[in-house]
């Protein structure tokens, strides 16, 4: 089995988000970035089926060379190889359809994806690369087993999950839930030396019109201060909420 | 060349989404100076619908699609979209609406921007403002492509209500293989979900154990509220992954939001910044928290909510 894991590089969770360039940029200036946690865990089930199932596993990111750093750290963690497409990551459906170039180039079996990045929060890259390349698609997959072409995977849905059973060629919108976070791995030296003799592809962009265009960005009003209730009167509260706040 | 909006139910009855989806799409069809086609699928009676603008609705009803099956209901949608010509097509956020949405979006050649807060700042370019960085920033996009696919963010729009009624029309488009079959569902269907919840009451390692979570229910069920929890309770096991909110678990965008033994790291304040009101309550006044709620109580979560439910129990009973 040929699984392509969707990496994206997005600032890791704790950054403080701002931006340059009159609010039109992201501003990357002293922040971190990591692998998307729902791409972390999607990574890690892709080693188990490296580890039990004998599946090879590439990892993929369009993005500039920036996001280098990122893919080796996912071939530190156990992927055997990596591609870099070498585009800007304008919008989710330009990033969709260069993996989806990548997914019909390298012919692989099962595409494991995020259900969200983090940063741009589309929730759409998975869906639409589903749609591209014509795979089924499941998302919030939060387990996920296959035996030889046929999937079974169990989704999130509101209030519960839900089991289904699919085949491949398959796309999924990974998340926690897919793999504990207790067994999400930090690469070890080990890892750290191995990685740097695998080889991390840089593919050409193609021309792709983006379908939508960032236009601006603006961080939301700042917050007033929070109006402390004793808890020795705690009918002040009930009344807060439901005269002022309105909301009981 | 109406506005085209998915209207989602649930066993036959509307969800609370659908009208605000209806809703948001008579301000677009305003906009535009057309009118609102509903698309709607297995539900008798959608009269409903008119009260939040909605001119005319194509009901689809298929045994095939009696469960959720995105790829089937984003081809009945699209098939919906192609009859009436539409040129912009609004979906909610809900878990169902994000899944079918970049399929659909395949299908129509359409930019699809979701998240999105507020009716179009303008309609030529078609500009939408949406949240991005999981709340903490805020981004004006433009959908550059002849069909545009708007997801709005729950609770973000709200209701409006119209005093006009909604012919309807039996629609019958064609559906292709599914894909993907479900097997099982395992779903509390006495319990309000997260997503439909106006009400989240959210429980974190300040509680101590599982044992304790007693408090957290019978707070949230005098208040009709879904329960939830931080994601290291998740974790734990003390809760179901299901409850976790935050950035890397589900979003919560509620009336009110009340957290309980819950410091406010970064991670979790994005995801549940969305709410509208946030109450805190935590024996550490320093927690960060404090610095992200509305209202907040300094106390022992163990001493509080029993005496805050007792209250609320007795708010209700006068109300
Ligand atoms: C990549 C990544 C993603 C993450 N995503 C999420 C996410 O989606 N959601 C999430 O929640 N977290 C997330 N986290 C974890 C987050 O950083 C915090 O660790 C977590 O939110 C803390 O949970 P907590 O507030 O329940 O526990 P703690 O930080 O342990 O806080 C417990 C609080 O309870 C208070 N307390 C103790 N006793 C009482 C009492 N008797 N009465 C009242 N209050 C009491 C304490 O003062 C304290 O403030 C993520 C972390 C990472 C690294
Ligand atoms: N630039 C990118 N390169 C590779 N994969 C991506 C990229 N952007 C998004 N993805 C994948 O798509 C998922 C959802 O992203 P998004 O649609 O942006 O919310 C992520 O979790 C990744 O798995």
């Amino acid at each position: 089995m040929k699984i392509l894991v969707c990496i994206s590089h997005v600032p890791d969770t704790t950054s403080k988000i701002n931006f340059s360039e009159n609010d039109t940029k992201f501003d990357t200036n002293g922040v971190q970035f990591v692998i998307n946690p729902n791409d972390e865990f999607g990574l890690t089930r892709a080693m188990w089926f490296k580890e039990k199932q004998g599946a090879n596993v590439t990892v993929v990111n369009v993005g500039s060379p920036d996001t280098e750093p990122t893919l080796r750290k996912a071939l530190a963690i156990g992927a055997d190889a990596a591609i870099r497409v070498n585009a800007e990551a304008t919008d989710g459906f330009s990033v969709a359809k260069h993996l989806a170039k990548v997914i019909e180039d390298g012919g692989y079996d099962l595409v494991i994806a995020g259900r969200e990045s983090i940063d741009y929060n589309g929730g759409m890259v998975p869906g639409m690369v589903a749609g591209l390349t014509g795979a089924n698609f499941v998302n919030n997959c939060i387990g996920l087993e296959i035996d030889g072409t046929a999937a079974k995977a169990i989704r999130e849905i509101d209030g519960g999950k839900e089991t289904v059973s699919t085949s491949l060629p398959l796309v999924i919108g990974g998340q926690k839930g897919l793999v504990e976070e207790s067994d999400l791995r930090i690469p070890n030296m080990r890892g750290i030396m191995m990685a740097r003799q695998k080889p991390l592809t840089v593919a050409d962009a193609i021309d792709i019109a983006a379908e939508t265009t960032s236009v601006k960005f603006e961080k939301p009003a700042p917050k007033g201060a929070v109006k402390l209730v004793s808890a020795e009167n705690l009918d002040e509260l009930v009344d807060l909420l439901h005269n002022e706040a309105k909301v009981i | 060349m109406s506005v085209l909006v998915y209207t989602e139910s649930e066993q036959g009855s509307f969800k609370k989404v659908a009208f605000e989806v209806a809703s948001y799409a008579k301000a677009v069809a305003d906009q535009l100076g057309t009118s609102v086609t509903a698309v709607t699928i297995n539900v008798d009676d959608t009269s409903e619908l008119g009260n939040y603008g909605v001119d005319n609705v194509l009901k689809i009803s298929n045994d095939a699609l009696q469960s959720f099956n995105a790829k089937g209901y984003a081809e009945v949608i699209k098939q919906a979209a192609e009859k009436e010509a539409a040129k912009v097509v609004i979906v909610s956020s809900s878990a169902d609406s994000k899944y079918l949405a970049p399929l659909l979006a395949v299908g129509l050649n359409a930019g699809y921007a979701s998240n999105v807060i507020e009716a179009p700042t303008n309609t030529a370019p078609f500009t939408v403002k949406r949240t991005a960085f999981t709340n903490k920033a805020f981004e004006t996009s433009q959908i550059n492509t002849d069909i545009k696919i708007v997801g709005v963010s729950n609770n973000s729009f709200g209701l409006v209500e119209h005093s006009s009624s909604a012919s309807a029309e039996d629609f019958s488009p064609t559906i292709a293989e599914l894909g993907v079959k479900v097997e099982s569902i395992d779903k509390a269907t006495d319990k309000v979900t997260i997503a439909d919840a106006d009400i989240v009451v959210s429980g974190g390692r300040g509680l101590k154990g599982p044992e304790n979570w007693g408090l957290v229910e019978e707070l949230a069920s005098v208040l009709g509220a879904a329960t939830a929890c931080s994601k290291p309770v998740s974790d734990l096991g003390w809760r179901p992954h299901s409850e976790h909110v935050g950035q890397t678990g589900k979003p919560v965008a509620s009336n009110l939001y009340i957290a309980i033994g819950i410091s406010g790291a970064i991670q979790h304040l994005a995801g549940i910044n969305a709410s509208k009101v946030k109450v805190v309550i935590n024996t550490d006044p320093e927690a960060p928290f404090f610095k992200a709620a509305d209202y907040g109580v300094v106390g022992d979560a163990f001493e509080v909510i029993p005496q805050l439910t007792e209250k609320l129990k007795a708010f209700k009973a006068q109300q």
